[in-house]
């Protein structure tokens, strides 16, 4: 930060609106993507530990939230310790999960027949504070609750995704109400990488940052969890420019 | 308001002779034979010999003339009390923490705020009844508002279960007999020669004759049955249940004072069962009220507990649901299920990472009646049968999957018939129409072939599925599959579906 080496007033104030924000920005505290072009449109240089964060998916996804909830698997697969994942239908398959690199013994399930009964679940996890991550999958998310559960996980310092998911795609609109979430994530599919020979490449995905609390929105076209949870910056954009940069070398 | 089961055992003293000799046939009539003096009188049959035409109060040697090869035992009154009581400190353990024995062949128990724990109270009965079956016990089970109807219905019923809903006790007990009624024979006989049949005939009697010929009995048995008089079930006590009590000169009532005395007990149970070495699995608290009622809160946990805070705070997350009424003159907290406590030395937290236990979080979720479950690998090819669930403590093994082919992050709960265009046999399809939309495919690998397996079900002798993972225009992938290789019409028909959704 070249600014604050040059004036020490600046650093005074930044300092003191990072005291005011509490844990959630503090560095070091933030899960990075490993990718520098991601990791830089988020404060702090990646996803905010003790903080909620939000991700549902687009298109016809924001019905199925398939890729939502393998980008979202692939985040806290990156964590430590247990992960509770709430949710009330129950149609996750665990082996799809595991090739993200959440392996399956780190996850519990907690199955409530109402939507109620999710969001209770979720904070009561974010509450307990010894979980590496909680998830939950959410149709609707009223700013109230979202404010407890960004409270519920600044205290305990657990990271928290709402993975939002609707039964219609016309509830989907419900996605641009405002919610106390540090971020929010859209996740849509693209036709995936094209392979010399027939058959089905890496999955690519369109990453939206919608939101960032102290941050700017943003979007990237990225490759999908590999077996270690991670997300590449698709090569396929990468691929442009090595291109241009190949023809321009022959030309 | 109480819901009462009661579970009706009519041929315990037959089932247990069964049970103790699995040699007799199903078909030898077995009959059980007390004696009083030199007279000995049929005390209890089976199905069998009521078939070949025993009946209880019969003498011995009738029923022993009437039938060749008739199984005869001596009756074993103490044994049968001693099965009833094991199998109530079963149910205590199991269902509910007010349980009690309900004469010479039954059970009773309110489980008020504990069905939801196994379903509601249709699976809960169903699966009562279904696991006293598989011990080779007949039972009839009802479930009503008050002790005095599930006893009756559960007795006059031929149905095996039988749920009254609540509010509706006195339409389904009015036609029962009056022998239901849980009177002495003598009143019973009394009444009958007065011409009354059924409940409904004697509630809708002035009640001050039948006070003055038969006492008032029969009217607080109608007023029980009827609800109009609190009838407490005294849970059952044995010696090695431990059980602190804290009894209260002035009624108590407050939220914060019964949290108090919550606290207390649970500090008092704890060196209770440090004495022993054990931890605690379930801890029921019962609030005995003024009016002669009581309430039952019961916390589970999933491993052994020693830890006063975290008991504490498990039992006082539901004192809500508690209302002291008038007031509360007696709280008792029982360790209804205990298991050797497993004490270990923490090493430091330098030397090596500490692991959280969520068990306590596990703990406070599971008494508000969530399902947790982890998913585990089991020994399978077929996908749906490829996960199953276990509990959230159980050991972790470290086992995966095959990581070969791709998964779906979701699943159908049943796969969807499809239409598609494909070439037969082995090409992924070019085109599928699912839920109303048609979808050019583009790119698609496959197949997986995947063998049914017979030995889960016949029919699935020379079922084959092909997997194929594909995906359309806008990049949305899919997991179908087509029933059958495409050549032999025995290995499937041929048709369609969609069984998973890529991410």
């Amino acid at each position: 930060m070249p600014i604050t080496a040059a004036n020490p007033v600046i650093s005074e104030l930044q300092n003191r609106i990072r005291r005011l924000e509490g844990g959630a920005a503090r560095k070091g505290e933030v899960l990075s993507f490993g990718i520098a072009e991601i990791d830089a449109k988020l404060p702090g240089g990646g996803l905010a530990r003790g903080a909620l964060h939000e991700v549902a998916g687009g298109g016809a996804d924001a019905v199925h939230g398939a890729a939502a909830a393998l980008f979202v698997a692939g985040i806290v697969a990156r964590t430590k310790g247990d992960v509770l994942w709430c949710l009330t239908r129950p149609d996750l398959f665990a082996p799809a999960l595991a090739q993200a690199g959440l392996h399956h013994d780190r996850v519990i399930y907690v199955e409530a027949d109402r939507e109620e009964d999710v969001l209770t679940n979720f904070e009561e996890g974010l509450r307990f504070g010894g979980l590496g991550a909680v998830v939950a999958e959410l149709v609707r998310l009223p700013m109230t609750a979202s404010r407890r559960l960004q409270l519920a996980a600044e205290a305990s310092g657990t990271i928290g995704i709402a993975l939002r998911r609707w039964r219609r795609p016309t509830e989907a609109a419900d996605f641009g109400q405002p919610t106390a979430a540090t971020t929010r994530w859209r996740i849509s599919v693209l036709p995936s990488e094209p392979l010399p020979v027939p058959g089905i490449g890496r999955a690519r995905w369109l990453a939206e940052l919608i939101r960032a609390r102290a941050g700017e929105a943003a979007e990237f076209e990225i490759g999908a969890c590999d077996a270690t949870g991670r997300i590449s910056l698709s090569p396929h954009a990468r691929d442009g420019q090595d291109q241009a940069r190949r023809s321009q070398h022959f030309g | 308001m109480p819901r009462v089961v009661s579970v009706f055992l009519p041929t315990l003293a037959t089932d247990r002779i069964r049970r103790a000799d699995p040699s007799i046939s199903a078909e030898t009539p077995v009959v059980v034979v007390s004696r009083s003096g030199s007279k000995r009188t049929v005390a209890a049959i089976d199905a069998a010999a009521f078939r070949a035409g025993v009946r209880i109060g019969m003498p011995a040697a009738k029923a022993q003339a009437m039938i060749s090869g008739l199984h005869l035992v001596d009756a074993d009154p103490n044994g049968d009390t001693a099965a009833i009581e094991r199998l109530a400190l079963w149910m205590l353990r199991q269902y509910t923490p007010v349980v009690a024995m309900d004469g010479p062949d039954g059970i009773v128990m309110d489980t008020e705020g504990a069905d939801h724990l196994r379903g509601g109270e249709l699976p809960m009965l169903t699966g009562l009844v279904n696991a006293l079956r598989g011990h080779g016990l007949r039972a009839h089970g009802a479930i009503a508002d008050t002790w005095g109807s599930a006893h009756a219905i559960a007795r006059a019923t031929r149905r095996e279960v039988i749920i009254v809903p609540v509010g509706e006790t006195a339409k389904a007990v009015v036609n029962l007999p009056i022998s239901s009624l849980r009177l002495p024979p003598d009143i019973v006989s009394g009444l009958g020669v007065l011409g009354f049949r059924t409940v409904g005939e004697l509630s809708a009697t002035p009640r001050a004759p039948l006070t003055l010929r038969f006492g008032p009995e029969v009217g607080r048995r109608l007023d029980q049955m009827f609800g109009r008089l609190a009838e407490p079930i005294d849970p059952i006590r044995t010696a090695d249940l431990i059980e602190v009590i804290k009894s209260f000169s002035e009624p108590i009532g407050a939220a914060e004072t019964i949290a108090k005395y919550i606290g207390k007990l649970v500090v008092e149970l704890c060196a209770a069962l440090e004495t022993r070495g054990q931890g605690v699995r379930r801890a029921d608290l019962i609030v005995y009220r003024v009016d002669n009622t009581l309430q039952s809160v019961r916390a589970g946990t999933a491993k052994p507990v020693r830890d006063i805070p975290h008991l504490t705070k498990l039992l006082c997350s539901s004192i809500e649901k508690i209302d002291p009424g008038f007031g509360i003159e007696k709280l008792s907290l029982t360790a209804t299920m205990i298991e050797p406590f497993e004490e270990k030395q923490c090493i430091s937290s330098l030397v090596e990472e500490t692991i959280v236990d969520v068990t306590p979080l596990l703990d406070s979720l599971g008494n508000r009646g969530q399902r947790m479950y982890r998913l585990a690998p089991v020994e399978s090819d077929v996908p749906e049968r490829n996960v199953g669930r276990v509990s959230p403590v159980s050991e972790k093994l470290g086992q995966a999957w095959p990581t070969r082919w791709p998964r779906p992050s979701r699943m159908l709960a049943h796969p969807e018939r499809i239409e598609v265009i494909a070439l037969t046999p082995d090409h992924p399809p070019a085109s599928m129409t699912w839920r109303g939309k048609r979808r050019r495919i583009k790119r698609g690998d496959g197949p997986e072939r995947v063998f049914g397996e017979w030995w889960v079900r016949s029919s699935e002798m020379e079922a084959v599925r092909d997997y194929y993972s594909v995906e359309d225009e806008d990049g949305n992938r899919f997991w179908v599959y087509r029933s059958g290789d495409g050549v032999d019409p025995a290995t499937g028909t041929a048709k369609w579906f969609l069984h998973g959704i890529y991410g």
